[in-house]
């Protein structure tokens, strides 16, 4: 009983606090525009919008998520408000949860504006939405434990956005949205496949254009094993470095 | 006999070759204010996040209740309350939001955590307040508010970290009012404070710690009695004395007792053996003396704290604003 009113009321005020904010409702439309604007002047063909979707979709999750987490948990522990929670019953792992889950429903939200903007320029036809569905909520939750694991590393919110584009930039460049894993230099390629974005951005492929080259179940688990390592090590690293 | 509440044994906290906390020992009894007394840097606030599940012992042994709670403190935190010396509530949410936040971290229901967060309000003179957002309040207010949500669940023990360090006077007084009421109705209370006075005014029995070693636990009278060397009676007397009209007799019938002129009719006497109030107020009746005043002299905690540590007041005092700068 205690840990669902606590774990409930915990997420109710994350929401009502940073992700129902104004300047966060805006980030999470804006910046998933932007990146659709970016490449849909650039597209010459609806074919191309298609293309460039699930890019855009696992791009939008990854930035909203590991910007938003990163920055509330920096700046809770910067205020020593996070203290509080470390001082109350809950356990820490349903804690972590609770912090973490305002964040995979602000990356899912995030995944569908690409989607509700491509609608004005394409028919959405013969995709498969319930790997859709899966696929984000996948990205969402391994994004969202990397924001995690990255907010527990740092003391500082600009040390988290910085730290955060330590890890987001190469793996956008990497995970083959953009440029295709067989076109990458040979030496980079064993890299795009430790990238987790890879996985999630070939289940978009998969579900959306069909032409994602990983089986289902292999995307799936490597995101699962992501999520569980990075919440694990994110979990040690709060018991080690905040409970001193 | 009354029930330990909370137990360390042999506490230690090492940072690297360092001791912040250096093997403790003390125990905290039900429903007494227990004050942890000393300077900055003495360990005072590493040991109640010990306490309180923030940062783990190097080795030692916690028992709250008669329960060994070392290894999962987290168990122990549904009958605990804390309040750290900077407040650590929500700029965002107004008091009332805050308040009931902070109940529902305890597992409280709605109706019970918003009947109890409008008590509290009431309850800390924060009523009016309790609407507007936490960032808008005072230094004391939010002190007031951060004690309001220490307590918000009824915890048997209250942890305080320097309650008064930095309000106005005013604040300050409320806050140990509301402290001494609620120790009143059942709660144990363990603060740590640098304030010589609020330990005297609140505090059943005081620990002094410096460099994370407890070097005196006792009551405030017993801490007295046991620094005083010499007891001192002091007398005030009616119209002009001159120590020679009974100075002579005086020496005849109290051998072992000093007798020092403090200034015009104020004399003290002074012995290391106890003193008895009645041989001297018939010795002076018999030489016309009239007695207006008789007081027992006992030393400040401040100058028992002196004695004991070796630090001036003035020194914690400038070391605790300066580690505020």
């Amino acid at each position: 009983m205690i840990t669902s009113i606590a774990f409930w009321n915990i997420l109710r005020k994350d929401m009502r606090n940073y992700y129902l904010k104004p300047p966060n409702i805006s980030w999470g439309i804006i910046f998933p525009f932007a990146w659709m604007m970016m490449f849909f002047l650039k597209s010459q063909t609806p074919v191309d919008v298609r293309a460039v979707l699930p890019g855009v979709m696992a791009m939008s999750v990854l930035f909203g998520t590991t910007s938003m987490l990163a920055v509330t948990i920096t700046f809770e522990r910067r205020s020593r408000s996070f203290d509080r929670l470390l001082l109350s019953p809950i356990s820490l792992t349903w804690l972590m949860l609770a912090k973490t889950l305002g964040a995979i429903l602000f990356g899912i939200v995030n995944a569908f504006i690409p989607v509700l903007m491509a609608l004005f320029f394409i028919k959405l036809l013969n995709i498969d939405w319930a790997i859709v569905f899966l696929s984000v909520i996948f990205i969402a939750i391994t994004s969202t434990f990397l924001g995690l694991f990255i907010a527990v590393s740092v003391s500082e919110v600009f040390e988290a956005q910085t730290f955060s584009n330590f890890f987001r930039f190469p793996m956008v460049f990497l995970c083959g949205l953009f440029v295709p894993i067989s076109q990458l230099p040979v030496f980079l390629r064993p890299l795009s496949y430790v990238v987790p974005l890879t996985y999630g951005a070939d289940l978009l492929k998969t579900a959306i254009n069909q032409n994602g080259h990983i089986a289902l179940e292999i995307s799936l688990s490597v995101l699962l094993l992501y999520s569980i390592i990075l919440f694990l090590v994110s979990k040690r690293n709060i018991q080690h470095k905040w409970i001193y | 006999m009354q029930q330990n509440i909370i137990k360390v044994q042999n506490l230690a906290k090492k940072f690297g070759e360092f001791f912040a906390v250096d093997h403790l020992n003390f125990s905290v009894m039900k429903n007494e204010i227990f004050g942890f007394l000393g300077p900055n840097g003495a360990g005072k606030t590493t040991t109640i996040n010990m306490l309180t599940g923030l940062a783990r012992p190097t080795s030692g042994r916690i028992f709250i209740n008669g329960m060994d709670y070392t290894a999962n403190i987290k168990k122990a935190q549904e009958i605990i309350g804390v309040v750290p010396e900077e407040s650590n509530l929500y700029d965002e949410m107004d008091g009332f939001e805050n308040l009931c936040f902070c109940a529902s971290l305890y597992g409280i229901k709605k109706t019970e955590r918003e009947h109890r967060a409008r008590n509290r309000l009431q309850q800390f003179n924060l009523t009016e307040a309790g609407n507007k957002p936490y960032k808008s309040y005072s230094k004391g207010m939010k002190r007031k508010l951060t004690i309001a949500a220490g307590i918000i669940h009824q915890p048997n023990i209250l942890f305080l970290d320097e309650p008064t360090t930095g309000i106005d006077i005013a604040s300050a007084r409320q806050i140990r009012s509301l402290l001494k009421s609620l120790n009143e109705t059942g709660t144990t209370i363990f603060m740590t404070t640098h304030y010589i006075e609020e330990a005297e005014r609140l505090c059943h029995r005081i620990a002094f710690i410096v460099k994370g070693q407890i070097i005196k636990t006792g009551t405030i009278q017993g801490l007295m009695e046991d620094t005083q060397k010499e007891k001192i009676i002091q007398f005030s007397f009616d119209g002009v004395v001159q120590a020679n009209q009974f100075e002579k007799d005086f020496r005849r019938y109290f051998s072992r007792c000093f007798l020092t002129h403090i200034r015009d009719s104020v004399f003290q006497v002074r012995s290391a053996m106890s003193l008895d109030l009645m041989p001297f107020l018939s010795f002076f009746d018999s030489h016309n003396i009239k007695v207006m005043e008789a007081k027992i002299i006992k030393p400040s905690l401040e100058e028992v704290f002196v004695n004991i540590t070796g630090i001036e007041r003035d020194v914690m005092k400038k070391e605790k604003e300066g580690g505020k700068k």
